[in-house]
């Protein structure tokens, strides 16, 4: 387990006869409670595919029922129960044929993460452009890999930050609107796929300026987090 | 748009267990509109059970209630439902 923000918390586990599975795919997680109360939430798979372990990055929700126990209760060697892994709508296609765009907001940019580690484990070339907005530079996930992955691997990494800035930022400070995508996104001619994944109205917004920006809208494929997740 | 609305893809795991293949690149065809698009697009609310819902005429494509051992699916509101064979 490792902390990636005051908020989030990333969790391995390792997982006997794990198939594997397509960045992009999530798990459905169950909890049992000692009266058999059961709560179960989906979460994305933060990791590239691997047989025997797979991460989770979680965001603790404060008044959620699931987040809680993950990010602070459950300790190393505690068993949970998985399903999965689960969804073939929204993963990474090694085969793409042009440019991918992925836009992430917040804890949105878990399945977005599983998809980059998963291009870099297969030395993949695809262009590749995450387009990640966060509220300040430290509710930023995975900051110091995503460095390296921009770096090491061609992956080229832009930022927004809405609320707060640090001094001297470069980058975008506000929401992602049309004129930002614009800027950002491959042209429609170049676009194989674009995968949002956010809060249903930062995907709503963004889903349909790319829309009104000429892009197919079955080549924009979306993943919502419900208000209600945790 | 309502904040409370998801798409298809939440529901990968109920539909996965229910139908025992993945149900979200399976291509449904409203009953309501005729449109058609994968599962993992459509429109999902979250109530006592689970409501799908057609993306470009919102009518009721499926509803799913689970029980711990058992499961209700209503298909009314799709009229085919492609699947890979």
């Amino acid at each position: 387990m490792r902390s990636e923000t005051s908020r989030t918390k990333t969790i391995a586990f390792d997982v006997p006869g794990w198939p594997g599975h397509r960045a992009g795919q999530h798990v459905d997680v169950r909890l049992t409670a000692e009266d058999g109360y059961q709560a179960q939430r989906s979460y994305s798979i933060a990791s590239a595919s691997d047989n025997a372990r797979l991460e989770l990055t979680v965001e603790r929700l404060d008044d959620g029922e699931v987040s809680p126990y993950l990010t602070e209760e459950l300790r190393l060697g505690d068993a949970i129960e998985l399903r999965g892994p689960v969804g073939g709508y929204f993963v990474w296609d090694p085969s793409a044929q042009g440019s991918v765009l992925l836009v992430g907001g917040g804890s949105g940019v878990v399945p977005l993460m599983a998809m980059a580690r998963q291009r870099s484990a297969d030395g993949s070339t695809i262009p590749t452009r995450l387009l990640y907005s966060a509220r300040a530079w430290e509710d930023v996930i995975y900051r110091d890999e995503l460095e390296q992955l921009g770096q090491d691997d061609g992956l080229d990494v832009i930022y927004t930050l809405t609320r707060t800035q640090p001094a001297g930022w470069q980058g975008y400070d506000r929401r992602v609107d049309r004129d930002l995508l614009a800027e950002v996104a491959p042209a429609p001619a170049e676009l194989a796929v674009a995968f949002v994944c956010g809060p249903t109205p930062f995907v709503e917004a963004v889903a349909g300026a790319l829309v009104e920006l000429g892009h197919e809208p079955l080549r924009v494929k979306t993943e919502r987090f419900g208000p209600t997740g945790g | 748009m309502s904040e409370l609305m998801l798409d298809g893809n939440a529901a990968a795991g109920v539909l996965q267990e229910i139908f025992a293949v993945e149900m979200t690149t399976a291509v449904g065809t409203c009953d309501h509109c005729g449109a058609a698009g994968e599962v993992g697009r459509v429109q999902l609310y979250r109530g006592a059970g689970i409501a799908l819902r057609c993306p470009s005429c919102e009518a009721l494509l499926m509803k799913i209630v689970t029980s711990g051992t058992r499961a209700w699916v209503d298909l009314r509101g799709l009229r085919t439902l492609q699947l890979d064979a």
